[in-house]
């Protein structure tokens, strides 16, 4: 068994039994992303040499998506307009990472600024699905599930604005975990929509998946809308028994669109989670239909302000027109901003422009607040008399690279299982939970209250020590 | 003003002050909000707005906002909540601003200032929090422009007043009475050099009797309260020729020149930006509760209209005396630190503060806080003047030794002998000498010529260095010569 294919916890006891090392780890990695990264592309930047020993009671390199500052080092959230760019400082999760002495190894590519669903929208070209070349791995954080899923990456850090680490980790068959909004700060990850993007791990098995999120958790004043809200053991919640559980199928997820094969395994998740004893009921969220529309206003309406500051005055590039067309001033900033973003980023920050645009206030943005707190208020009202609600994590398994690539409308309804949970807050995990006849894998999304992140392990757990999908290895 | 603008034309101005607070550190971060430094030295990544930082709030900054919309008898938005003003500019490192737009942390507040006619109430529409941007420096030499940041994040509060003034000595009085206000806050050094205090005006004008309002100008760049009056004055003039011929008055911003003394056109509000405000996803809204509102009231300090009122009618001192007692703070403390002290009429003390005290405040190009003057020491050298120990004179350069050294006025008689001689022993041997040796003189006052006796008063002055008692002098010469 090659190292870099173990968890983080098994590495963990055998560096404690003293039968491996920190930088025995690393070298095992950094030997794997040379190996296969060529085909993959799952990382923009690795380092030269693997990273020595360091202490700490979690010394298990880590995979960071190219939207969170690390001191020193360069961060383009997979931009032209960022390239260059060295953050003076590290995130809150780098930090509370080293503090624990897990060492960031390496950045992933990601959809520019976590504009997408595929991987495709990177300066640096597309990410490839370890577990099929010609498909997508998703997105925004497909750098991360993929690193993650060929065993470049013992575990990863992504960003979740729709859907951006569930997705691709149900896409590359690992597990991805979105807290409730304001469980982990967000200082330091370079905003695309403020009220809706959290941090999270994505790793090889809840277990993992449990221990990262207790590592970066947590209140932090740098973020005043981080939660002051005491973190969990949540290894502890880690329980193979659902036993009492009430646990909720929205029946609006059941609809047309998703694939069949889809829809199979998860009665087969039924059948597994009702042996260990958990209570399943058909509910409502009555307006699921909205959600899509109502996150493309709101996170582009926040996007559109949040990449304002792009303008080639501090950082990043700085271009000129070959003409001068207005002022200087104005003509830099146009320039600047025409060559360094992409056509998604392009699209989105008009979109987002015309939602707040006087006029059109009212009946975008403001209206899509107000549909965003009635979807809020269907998890609510759910909450009250359950205790998790689970769904696919999308409606099909990975598609093809360029498949959806000048088809943004259906690019953005893959997310339409996961969007909810950034609306309205809540915690949610995507985990493998079966395979389609072409080997491709699918994800189970578990949904509980905020701050139930411990509910959510346990029965994500509960899932995974009875199946055996998360033991499936990528073969490359 | 001229004469049409009076017989025809009614003004109608609001006026936009911004304020910064003189709070330690910026409002949505640590760096330390201070002047004159080195471009750039006062900044962090997150007033540089650096991708991936996000703002918190200053809470002393939210006390000072909520402090000053008590002081002008607002009503205080409990719900605290920000929006951003998106445009792009590059002294605005993230491309918006972090301001307040539906929900200001003041509203419809007020204030007294005196007119000829008495008081006049000016309503305060509102007051809201917002962050300072930095400064471009352009560079005529090499024909670029470079940015300061570290005037960026310097907490904001722009008061808005309603459109109730209606001249521009009223814009005036407004902007002096709203500034001892905020002096009496101690909330900011209200500077308008400096720019810590700054000041827009909207103006129009209407036919007298008229309901609606005028088209209105706004006017910039005014570098002090003088300026505001004297551009408002202009914009009074420039706006009622145009009327009078037929013109329209357009909406645009102006700008005031200092040097040519009028206002020109920047922009007009046609192709006005379009800020896309929305609520600051960064900073979560919360809500102060009654008690955090009271515990800010009970610091609010006795204002300055509160403090003219009580010292006039507690000390008996005259409204002239009291209107310049009140314009500093420090002065009126220090009056009623030396009335405590007691022993001097409260009258006396108050023209050794207005009088002397003031001068040597000006002379030293000192605020007054800045003067080593314990009351005690005051309160002695007026009794010595008054109890005939030194004279007027005698006293005033005392007062400036005690300024310079600290030393009481009792040490500074001994150490220099300053006490006035007074003894008829000392006095009678000096007249002696000169009668002796001013015939003539002696001759005229002995004929009646009272004017003479003056002059020999100075001579016996001369003689002891300025420390006789000059009426004791007087009396004994006079004394001597008469028959």
């Amino acid at each position: 068994m090659n190292l870099n294919e173990l968890t983080a916890h098994e590495l963990l006891d055998l560096i404690k039994e003293k039968k491996t090392s920190t930088a025995e780890v690393s070298q095992a990695v950094v030997k794997k992303i040379q190996a296969t990264d060529g085909r993959i592309h799952a990382f923009v930047r690795t380092p030269a040499i693997p990273v020595s020993a360091n202490s700490g009671a979690y010394s298990i390199p880590i995979a960071i998506k190219d939207n969170l500052c690390i001191a020193g080092e360069e961060v383009t959230c997979c931009s032209q307009i960022l390239k260059g760019f060295r953050p003076p400082y590290d995130a809150t999760v780098i930090n509370k990472l080293k503090a624990s002495g897990v060492v960031p190894l390496g950045t992933t590519n990601m959809d520019e600024f976590a504009f997408g669903s595929s991987t495709e929208n990177s300066c640096y070209g597309p990410t490839r699905n370890p577990w099929n070349l010609d498909c997508v791995p998703g997105g925004s954080s497909g750098g991360s599930a993929a690193a993650v899923a060929a065993h470049e990456a013992i575990w990863a850090l992504g960003s979740d604005t729709g859907g951006s680490i569930r997705q691709p980790a149900a896409f590359c068959g690992v597990v991805g975990v979105k807290p409730t909004y304001g469980r982990v700060s967000r200082y330091g990850l370079i905003a695309f929509a403020s009220s809706l993007d959290q941090i999270g791990p994505i790793t090889k098995d809840v277990t993992d998946a449990a221990l990262l999120l207790k590592i970066i958790a947590g209140y932090d004043e740098m973020d005043s809308t981080s939660a002051n809200v005491a973190v969990p053991d949540y290894l502890q919640a880690l329980k193979n028994d659902v036993q009492g559980l009430k646990i909720g199928i929205p029946k609006e997820f059941f609809v047309d669109g998703m694939d069949a094969e889809v829809k199979e395994s998860m009665s087969a998740v039924i059948a597994v989670l009702e042996k260990k004893g958990a209570k399943f009921i058909e509910m409502s969220l009555p307006h699921t239909e909205y959600s899509v529309a109502t996150y493309y206003i709101v996170a582009t309406a926040e996007a559109s302000s949040n990449l304002a500051r792009y303008d080639g005055v501090q950082y990043g590039i700085r271009r000129h027109p070959s003409q001068a067309r207005r002022t200087p001033m104005i003509d830099m900033f146009e320039e600047t901003r025409d060559q360094g973003f992409g056509r998604e980023a392009k699209r989105r920050i008009m979109l987002g422009t015309y939602c707040l645009s006087s006029g059109y206030y009212d009946a975008y943005y403001l209206r899509g607040q107000k549909v965003r707190t009635l979807i809020k208020q269907d998890f609510d009202q759910a909450f009250k008399e359950i205790d998790a609600i689970i769904a696919p994590t999308s409606p099909t398994t990975a598609f093809r690279l360029g498949e959806k690539t000048n088809d943004p409308l259906s690019m953005y309804l893959s997310d339409i299982y996961t969007i909810s949970a950034n609306l309205s807050g809540i915690p949610a995990i995507s985990l493998p939970c079966g395979f389609s006849k072409t080997g491709m894998p699918i994800g189970l999304q578990v949904m509980t209250k905020p701050f139930a992140e411990e509910t959510m392990f346990r029965v994500a757990y509960t899932y995974e020590q009875n199946t055996e999908w998360h033991k499936r290895k990528v073969n490359l | 003003m001229s004469t049409t603008v009076e017989k025809q034309f009614e003004t109608v101005i609001g006026l936009e002050v911004h304020l910064q607070f003189h709070t330690k550190t910026k409002i949505f971060c640590g760096c330390a909000n201070d002047f004159g430094r080195d471009p750039n030295s006062h900044t962090c990544p997150v007033c540089l707005g650096l991708p991936g930082t996000l703002p918190v709030l200053n809470k002393v900054a939210l006390q000072y906002a909520v402090k000053v919309g008590l002081a002008l008898n607002c009503k205080i938005n409990p719900y605290i909540k920000f929006d951003r003003k998106n445009y792009y500019y590059p002294d605005l490192p993230k491309g918006y601003q972090i301001s307040q737009y539906d929900l200001p942390i003041a509203q419809h507040g007020f204030l007294m200032i005196p007119t000829e006619s008495g008081p006049k109430k000016i309503g305060i529409f509102r007051a809201h929090m917002e962050e300072d941007a930095g400064k471009l420096i352009h560079d005529g030499q090499t024909q670029s422009s470079l940015v300061d940041y570290n005037r960026t994040g310097t907490p904001l509060l722009e008061i808005v007043s309603d459109p109730d003034l209606r001249s521009p000595q009223e814009a005036y009085d407004y902007l002096q009475t709203l500034k001892l206000i905020l002096q009496y806050l101690d909330v900011s050094d209200c500077d308008m050099e400096k720019g810590s205090l700054r000041c827009d005006a909207n103006v129009s004008l209407r036919r007298c009797g008229e309901k609606e309002f005028g088209t209105k100008a706004e006017v910039k760049n005014m570098n002090s309260f003088r300026a505001v009056k004297a551009a408002l004055e202009y914009e009074e003039l420039r706006q009622s020729k145009m009327i009078l011929s037929g013109e329209r008055v357009v909406q645009e911003t102006r700008l005031w020149s200092e040097e040519k003394g009028m206002t020109f056109s920047m922009r007009s509000k046609e192709e006005a930006h379009d800020y896309r405000y929305f609520p600051e996803p960064d900073l979560v809204p919360f809500t102060l509760t009654e008690k955090n509102i009271d515990d800010v009231r009970r610091t609010l300090p006795e204002l300055p209209q509160e403090k003219f009122q009580r010292l006039q009618s507690q000390y008996e001192i005259s409204a002239y005396d009291t209107q310049i007692i009140i314009q500093d703070p420090a002065l009126a403390a220090f009056l009623e630190e030396c009335v405590a002290v007691g022993g001097v009429a409260v009258k006396k003390v108050c023209n050794w503060i207005i009088g002397p005290l003031q001068q040597e405040t000006n002379t030293r190009k000192v605020k007054f806080d800045q003067l080593k003057l314990a009351p005690k020491n005051l309160m002695d050298l007026i009794s010595k003047v008054e109890g005939g120990v030194v004279s007027n004179l005698v006293g005033k350069d005392i007062l400036k030794m005690i300024l310079d050294s600290g030393k009481t006025a009792e040490q500074i008689i001994q150490e220099n002998g300053l006490a006035q001689v007074s003894d008829d022993g000392t006095l009678d041997k000096v007249i002696d000498e000169i009668i002796s040796q001013s015939d003539s003189v002696v001759q005229q006052i002995k004929e009646g010529k009272e004017s003479a006796l003056g002059f020999l008063v100075g001579q016996v002055m001369k003689k002891t260095q300025g420390k006789a008692n000059p009426k004791k002098a007087g009396e004994l010469i006079r004394r001597r010569l008469s028959p």
